[in-house]
């Protein structure tokens, strides 16, 4: 079966559910961040994969680049949100801070 | 089974199984290296689909930037002393059937759908043509990114630095 759309489509799939599993499973935030980052790569191959296969010119990939974009902006963000809640508490892991202060 | 078949498996099977390295391992460190070998494989994907600008971006930003960042945040989140830096784990059953059902349907979905494509020829560069397209037609989202990019520096120094500057005060 000769590689088409489907199996990029199928990479896709993997990665996005990986993501979600490593979001759900994980108590570190460091590592909630990463599940994101895989999702967005997911979303990331299926955009430059209809680009390749359809008829819509470059479109996919402009999009693709600009959530390369915002997939920068996002982490520098977040670590320093991170970074403030490990001042404020010593410890990032997601299901024991449900306090927005001390 | 011709060239671009045997490549695509190889970097399919190396982003797929760094990836769940990354998220199964319990050392935050080795997921930080695997999530290395996944982008390096998501690169590879970008170049089978004829987006060789992409790929190299996908480098530059993920790997030079986004992933230095993510370890930045894992060695200065955990004491230094402390040799294995691991990470608890929870609802791991629960997770593990949630997101087996979720890739069960995907997976149909993807496979079932009659997809229309289009055997384009691949450019043999796609750098003109993005050049192009990011100054007509995405000019506006374009800007706004570049505003967002320096918003997002600006918010994030501010944000890293406030325990500091309340001290001094």
């Amino acid at each position: 079966m000769h590689v088409g759309l489907t199996h990029f489509l199928i990479v896709s799939a993997i990665l996005f559910t990986l993501g979600i599993y490593g979001i759900v499973t994980r108590k570190n935030a460091v590592m909630v961040l990463m599940g994101i980052e895989l999702i967005l790569n997911a979303a990331n191959i299926n955009f430059v994969a209809f680009a390749r296969y359809g008829n819509f010119g470059l479109g996919g990939q402009v999009i693709a680049l600009f959530i390369i974009i915002l997939a920068a902006a996002e982490a520098a963000i977040a670590l320093a949100i991170v970074l403030n809640i490990y001042k404020t508490f010593s410890n990032v892991n997601v299901d024991e801070i449900d306090k927005l202060k001390e | 089974m011709n060239y671009f078949d045997i490549i695509f498996y190889l970097f399919a099977i190396i982003t797929v199984v760094s990836a769940f390295i990354v998220v199964t391992t319990r050392n935050i460190v080795y997921s930080a290296y695997s999530l290395l070998l996944t982008l390096f494989g998501i690169s590879g994907i970008y170049v089978l689909l004829g987006a060789d600008f992409l790929a190299v971006v996908q480098i530059m930003v993920y790997v030079g930037g986004i992933l230095i960042l993510l370890l930045f945040g894992v060695m200065l989140t955990n004491k230094i002393t402390s040799v294995d830096i691991r990470t608890g784990t929870i609802h791991l059953l629960p997770a593990a059937v949630g997101s087996g059902i979720l890739l069960g349907i995907l997976w149909a979905v993807m496979t079932w759908t009659d997809w229309k494509t289009y055997d384009t020829q691949i450019p043999s560069t796609t750098i003109f043509g993005l050049g192009k397209i990011l100054i007509t037609n995405y000019v506006l989202i374009f800007e706004l990114l570049a505003l967002l990019l320096l918003i997002a520096l600006i918010g994030a120094a501010s944000i890293a630095r406030r325990e500091e500057t309340e001290e001094n005060n």
